[in-house]
């Protein structure tokens, strides 16, 4: 492996003014399992991994009105956690289909979020539940909505002095819930050729839809939020016919390549088949739930 | 090449310190200057499983970590899992079953599913699958292993 040195920051202002000296060759570690091996295969090339796992904040969880995830939390505590089980269970779909769970164990949902795959599991998910990005930098700390976070494959908003600290994600509705799948053409440990994130409110006599949001995963340069689709629900009765027409316009903002993994033909036909699937599921726990 | 790092941790109960370089993985500090070569390079980018050891409790691809994230840390390894008394349960279902051929997926296999057993101590064979989905075996078709970890699960050891 090329060679690079290595911190352990001890504190959030140390983690910044080291990444404010490097720049761009400096590098945000948290689990590594993606980082590491593209210092090894050298696809990515580095002077300085600052490691923020040893910083209390970072790796925090907690459910307080908003659930708060540190950039550092691995999937295991994620999918783990009885706040995250009960009320935003997309969370738990994505965590914990991520590798294996050797990967999980060290793997961040904020990792995820800063490699910035198009095909990332927990981002779908994310952006349907309506999560937010806190971002800190020399200047103070901002937020972005997980949406515009990612610019394109492996960038993100990110300045080369800025990290992310936390996810923020709001309290779900009354009779709300949500969902997160995709489809791989193995049972387990592989990537997206497509995945869908959904969130569904519904009245409390379960026959209208109140509001929803539809993300979708590995058909675009980065993960997108169905915009049209998720507002053409609001107000609509659950019915075949309503999500029929939610599918549809998720359909029509994906915009996939061919690739190993599968044709944009191909990739289009799922983006419908999966948005159903996910509106259901979501539709189906918000029932059970009741 | 960058200034070594002196690192202490605990490996197999023993405390152990070393000096490793920053880009040395924990795999390549363990069987490169530790002399523990239980832990095997299989792909070396977290697929196959071959390189789990246990940190603070839980499986991890060593060849995903680096070694100077060790400083602190609690780790077992292959080497840490026979009592001098006898083999653990699961290595003797690993032999009972002939869950392995050539042998080098085995002490990932053995590490992972020590791991599943001790979080979730009667899995059903579908749990014992997916917990193993993180480890690859070229040889046997995996059937005899899932059944020696639901074996090792069934003997009512409350060593495991």
């Amino acid at each position: 492996m090329q060679a690079f040195e290595y911190v352990a920051a001890e504190s959030l202002g140390e983690a910044i003014s080291l990444l404010d000296k490097h720049g761009n060759q400096a590098r945000i570690l948290s689990g590594g399992t993606d980082l590491i091996v593209q210092v090894r295969e050298n696809r990515r090339q580095v002077d300085l991994l600052v490691d923020i796992k040893k910083i209390p904040e970072f790796n925090e969880i907690s459910y307080n009105g908003s659930l708060q995830i540190g950039a550092s939390v691995p999937c295991y505590q994620v999918y783990g956690n009885e706040d995250v089980q009960r009320l935003f269970p997309a969370l738990v779909d994505s965590t914990s289909i991520i590798g294996g769970v050797q990967i999980q164990s060290r793997a961040s949902i904020g990792g995820n979020l800063c490699n910035a795959s198009p095909a990332a599991d927990s981002i779908p998910a994310l952006i349907a539940l309506g999560a937010s990005c806190v971002i800190q930098g020399p200047n103070g700390d901002r937020k972005v909505s997980v949406e515009e976070f990612c610019t394109g494959p492996g960038q993100t908003a990110l300045s080369s002095n800025e990290l992310l600290v936390k996810l923020v994600v709001p309290k779900p509705a009354n009779n709300s819930s949500s969902f997160y799948l995709r489809f791989i053409p193995r049972n387990e440990m592989d990537i997206a050729v497509v995945g869908v994130g959904a969130s569904v409110e519904l009245s409390s006599d379960h026959k209208t839809f109140v509001s929803a949001r539809i993300a979708l995963g590995a058909v675009a340069a980065t993960p997108l939020f169905a915009e049209e689709a998720s507002n053409i629900l609001a107000g609509q009765p659950v019915s075949e016919e309503s999500i029929q027409t939610a599918c549809s316009a998720s359909k029509d903002v994906a915009r996939p390549i061919s690739d190993m993994r599968g044709s944009a033909e191909q990739r289009k036909h799922l983006v419908g088949v999966l948005t159903k699937r996910a509106l259901n599921g979501a539709i189906s726990r918000i029932k059970e739930t009741a | 090449m960058s200034r070594k790092v002196h690192v202490q941790t605990q490996i197999n109960g023993d405390s152990i310190e070393f000096l490793c370089e920053p880009r040395q993985s924990m795999l390549e500090v363990l069987r490169d200057d530790l002399d523990l070569t239980g832990a095997k390079e299989g792909c070396n980018n977290g697929n196959c499983g071959a390189c789990t050891i246990m940190v603070e409790g839980r499986p991890v691809n060593s060849c995903c970590m680096l070694g100077v994230e060790a400083e602190g840390n609690n780790i077992e390894t292959i080497e840490g899992v026979a009592s001098p008394e006898g083999l653990h349960p699961l290595q003797q279902k690993f032999l009972e079953h002939a869950a392995l051929q050539c042998g080098i997926c085995t002490p990932g296999f053995i590490m992972n599913a020590k791991a599943l057993l001790e979080s979730n101590p009667n899995p059903t064979e579908k749990e014992v699958r997916f917990w193993l989905a993180g480890n690859l075996c070229r040889c046997t078709g995996y059937d005899k292993i899932v059944r020696a970890v639901l074996d090792a699960a069934d003997n009512g050891d409350d060593d495991l």
